[in-house]
């Protein structure tokens, strides 16, 4: 009885003193002030440095919280019960949240370095006039391979990755959009087909894909492909710059047949309280040194031409993340397919994950 | 005999082996100058300094462990409770629904968990925060522990109980003087599985928490997109170094004081 | 005990359970009846009694079996050797300790290890055997399960082999009982209620893991908790994961009443 009594003692008191702690780190650190401004955004997407800047600049303190997945995300902006100010989801997700009503529109007037923006990424399907939404990333789907261990496959069609000798070669992402776009893609279909021969016709030739997938894996993709655990994966360019960065062996190309286009851009969710904080933020980060600095940070292509031109070349020329437009008119921006369409890919992509070799 | 114990040692140090194995190879990444968890280059402790410089990192550690250490205590109280109330029902039925009732949250995947306790407490109107993740790190802990203590209260003969009552024993003498140091161990081993619950946990959290708050793992997840830096992996290395030293110091601590105790309580 | 002190104990317990537990199983048998636009249905349950959920089933069960079986079988002789050692429960702690790292950052851990070019696989080419896939097989995913699982399981067995009087082991001994049937018939039977409780621990989670069926599995392994995992933060059909996470409950439900059931029959025998 006394070791018990003793042990919840101390428990209590060193909870008492961390709590204690934690408000002086908090205190010291500025956290406890008003005038503050959360941001919500995947885990180490942003440059830390200019974080501090953002601060030092205009006296905000900034929050960061981080989430780990487009659809989470959502459910918490959806739920509320908690400020964030600025989020940045993806394309898709951005139409979602339009629909839902999750989204607070942007005053353009608050926000000068919109000009600094390539006119190409403005105006898409997914947020006409870009009311709600700026561009922060972009980038496409492709294949990372090894030249080394493919022989002399070079990825130009979607279909090599059929190839006999790429037995157990080949990691997938984890996602059913992009696994049965590069189906379709392959049949010379559009990733956002809703036609269910279609469909069928692509979950059949990806069965045939079985024996060549070695796993279908999420972010640790960039691990594996590092590590040379397998000679070729389907990945989005922001992953595959990473991988290359890390093994200079590797080399990524966007098969011809077409592919995606994705965005993450910047948002203010119906969540906010520091709206006009929020347009500060968004137009800071527009801003061409602090958006050049980021990209090379993230590593990630930047939709700033402004900060596209104060980049060195090796990273702006680089054709495999800032492909031609040749190229880029044969990519396709996810459409947003309605819910029943969606949870549809995701019963076939199912079934093709559980297609026993 | 002695080739016996032979084998058995080599057996547990195999078992703790194997437990330590994955533990021994982050840390040794840690010191990794190479930036990532293949190809050891040099040694250095950038990443250290990277951690100690990270005052939001350390805030979160912070409330990381405030969370667990509660948790635990609280959710040991009331599966503690729980387990003497299940103990009391004589007849089975509703025992076994009790039972079942208690199980729950041990089957339902995290997620479930997580996004029905958020429509919970925003319908009840607890703002998000650290309030929201202690009531569900509680909530999700208080199970484990009614499994761990339960089995013990089973074992204890209510011959035990009937002596004491019958030498004037109160209820609460019999509790604090029979039940509770007959069930100890029962205690701390469920005191223990919630902090483990706790501090593992990322779904429920994630889900529960907001305005600022946050978590070592609802962290760490979130940074798999961009690559889990080697920061992360000197900040568990030096966690673990310190629960290891907190452990056993506690533990050699508490066996002094015990010992005298133990003795005068026997004899 | 007097019905106050009863009470005492149970009006926390069960606020506990009407606010955590009735209320989120209310909740979850309500989303079941939506389908992914909010129309009231049944189709989310006849979806579930399709091939694709149900071999689903079955491979979730299977796995949760072995997953508890090498659990137990790695964890019995730990704990049992355990109870023997100095020390014994700062032993016991540091079997837990382990699992207060992070978990991803273990499982990165075990890619790391099992990886083509990991240690494991350097071993296994000095002693002769060669190169082998070990992660993305079921080999790993049940060896990683087992790892993440076997302090729960270790625990209530320590404690119910601390509990057994040892002198009724020297006695069988002293009585001409080898050591096989003095663990079949003194050891065993005083030690399963935590043999119980441990499965218990284990079971009941395995059937519904995620993560490690894709970190480690490479999705080659679909359970009950990866597609649950799935409805919800993917494909947002809510409906759909909240029907898998009912038959869920109801498995576990079945389960718990077999198991007291069996529990009775001991008890009657031990009378006898």
């Amino acid at each position: 009885m006394k070791q018990l009594v003793r042990m919840f003692a101390v428990v209590l008191a060193v909870s008492l003193g961390l709590i204690y702690l934690t408000a002086y780190l908090n205190k010291s650190a500025g956290y406890s002030g008003d005038n503050t401004l959360t941001i919500y955004n995947w885990g180490d997407y942003v440059d830390p440095e200019l974080l501090d800047r953002f601060e030092e600049e205009t006296g905000i303190k900034v929050i960061y919280q981080t989430f780990d997945s487009n659809e989470a995300m959502m459910t918490k902006i959806e739920q509320g019960g908690t400020t964030f100010d600025v989020s940045i989801p993806s394309e898709y997700a951005i139409s979602k949240m339009k629909e839902d009503g999750l989204l607070l529109e942007l005053d353009h007037d608050k926000l000068p370095n919109l000009k600094y923006i390539d006119p190409s990424f403005m105006n898409l399907s997914f947020d006409p006039q870009n009311a709600y939404s700026i561009p922060y990333f972009w980038g496409t789907v492709g294949i990372v391979y090894n030249p080394e261990l493919v022989g002399n496959l070079t990825f130009k069609s979607w279909d090599e990755l059929w190839d006999k000798q790429l037995l157990n070669q080949i990691l997938l992402l984890d996602g059913a959009r992009e696994v049965m776009g590069m189906g379709l893609n392959s049949l010379h279909y559009s990733l956002n087909d809703k036609d269910e021969a279609h469909l069928q016709e692509a979950k059949a030739k990806l069965k045939l894909l079985t024996p060549n997938v070695k796993a279908i894996v999420g972010d640790e993709i960039k691990m594996l492909l590092a590590n040379e655990e397998a000679a070729v994966g389907l990945v989005w360019s922001g992953d595959a710059s990473e991988i290359m960065g890390e093994n200079e062996k590797l080399d990524y190309i966007v098969p011809e047949e077409g592919s995606n286009l994705w965005f993450d851009n910047m948002v203010i969710p119906k969540t906010a309280r520091n709206i006009e904080g929020a347009h500060q933020f968004i137009n800071f980060m527009l801003d061409p040194e602090v958006a050049a600095q980021n990209t090379e940070y993230v590593g990630y292509s930047t939709p700033n031409e402004a900060a596209l031109a104060l980049l060195p070349e090796d990273i702006s020329g680089d054709e495999r993340f800032y492909p031609s437009e040749e190229l880029t008119s044969r990519l396709e921006v996810y459409d947003n397919l309605g819910k029943k369409m969606l949870a549809h890919y995701n019963e076939l992509f199912l079934e093709f994950k559980m297609h026993k070799k | 005999m002695r080739a016996k114990n032979k084998w058995s040692n080599i057996y547990l140090v195999l078992v703790f082996a194997v437990l330590y194995a994955p533990i021994f190879y982050l840390m040794f990444y840690s010191f990794n100058s190479g930036g990532s968890m293949r190809h050891f280059e040099s040694f250095t402790l950038d990443y250290y300094k990277e951690v100690f410089a990270d005052t939001r990192l350390l805030i979160i550690v912070l409330n990381t462990f405030v969370i667990a250490l509660l948790s635990a205590a609280i959710s040991t109280i009331l599966g503690v409770m729980g387990a003497i109330a299940i103990h009391h029902v004589r007849s089975n039925r509703p025992k076994q629904t009790l039972l079942t009732l208690n199980n729950v949250l041990i089957v339902s995947p995290d997620v479930i968990i997580g996004a029905s306790f958020l429509i919970l407490f925003t319908l009840i109107g607890i703002k998000l925060g650290f309030v929201s993740v202690l009531l569900s790190h509680i909530a999700f802990s208080v199970p484990i522990v009614v499994i761990m203590v339960l089995p013990k209260l089973q074992e204890m003969s209510t011959t035990l109980i009937d002596a004491a009552r019958d030498l004037g024993a109160s209820s609460w003498q019999v509790l604090a003087r029979v039940v509770l140091p007959f069930i100890k161990p029962g205690i701390f081993a469920g005191f223990f599985m919630a902090l483990t619950y706790s501090l593992d946990d990322f779904a429920v959290t994630f889900f529960v928490t907001g305005n600022g708050f946050s978590t070592l793992s609802v962290e760490i997840y979130s940074r798999a997109r961009q690559g889990v830096s080697l920061s992360i992996n000197a900040l568990s290395t030096l966690i673990f170094l310190f629960t290891i030293i907190l452990v056993v110091g506690y533990y050699f601590i508490n066996q002094r004081n015990a010992k005298p105790a133990e003795k005068e309580g026997r004899g | 005990m007097s019905n106050k002190s009863r009470s005492f104990y149970l009006v926390p317990y069960m606020a506990w359970i009407v606010l955590f537990v009735v209320a989120p199983i209310l909740l979850v048998a309500y989303y079941s009846l939506f389908d992914v636009e909010g129309n009231f249905t049944f189709s989310n349950y006849a979806k579930f009694f399709t091939p694709v959920y149900m071999r689903m089933t079955l491979s979730s069960f299977w796995y949760a079996f072995l997953i508890t079986a090498f659990s137990l079988l790695v964890a019995y002789p730990a704990a049992y050797l355990l109870t023997r050692t100095k020390h014994k429960q700062l032993w016991l702690l540091l079997i837990i300790l382990p699992s207060w790292i992070n978990l991803l950052l273990k499982a990165y851990a075990f890619i790391g290890l099992f990886g083509t070019y990991g240690l494991t696989n350097s071993l296994l080419e000095a002693i002769g055997i060669g190169k082998q896939q070990i992660l993305f097989t079921d080999f790993s995913f049940v060896f990683v399960s087992v790892y993440i699982f076997i302090p729960f399981m270790i625990l209530p067995i320590f404690n119910a082999l601390e509990e057994m009087n040892p002198t009724l082991v020297y006695a069988a001994r002293d009585l001409g009982a080898s050591a096989w049937t003095t663990f079949k018939r003194v050891i065993l039977p005083l030690t399963i209620s935590g043999v119980k409780s441990g499965c218990m621990a284990v079971f009941i989670p395995a059937l519904s893991l995620f993560m490690i069926t894709r970190l480690i599995a490479g999705n080659r392994v679909i359970t009950l908790g990866t597609a649950i995992e799935q409805h919800f933060l993917v494909t947002q059909d809510w409906g759909m994961g909240a029907t898998i996470a009912v038959f869920l409950i109801l498995a576990m439900a079945a389960m718990m009443l077999l198991m007291g059931n069996r529990k009775r029959g001991v008890a009657h025998a031990r009378k006898k």
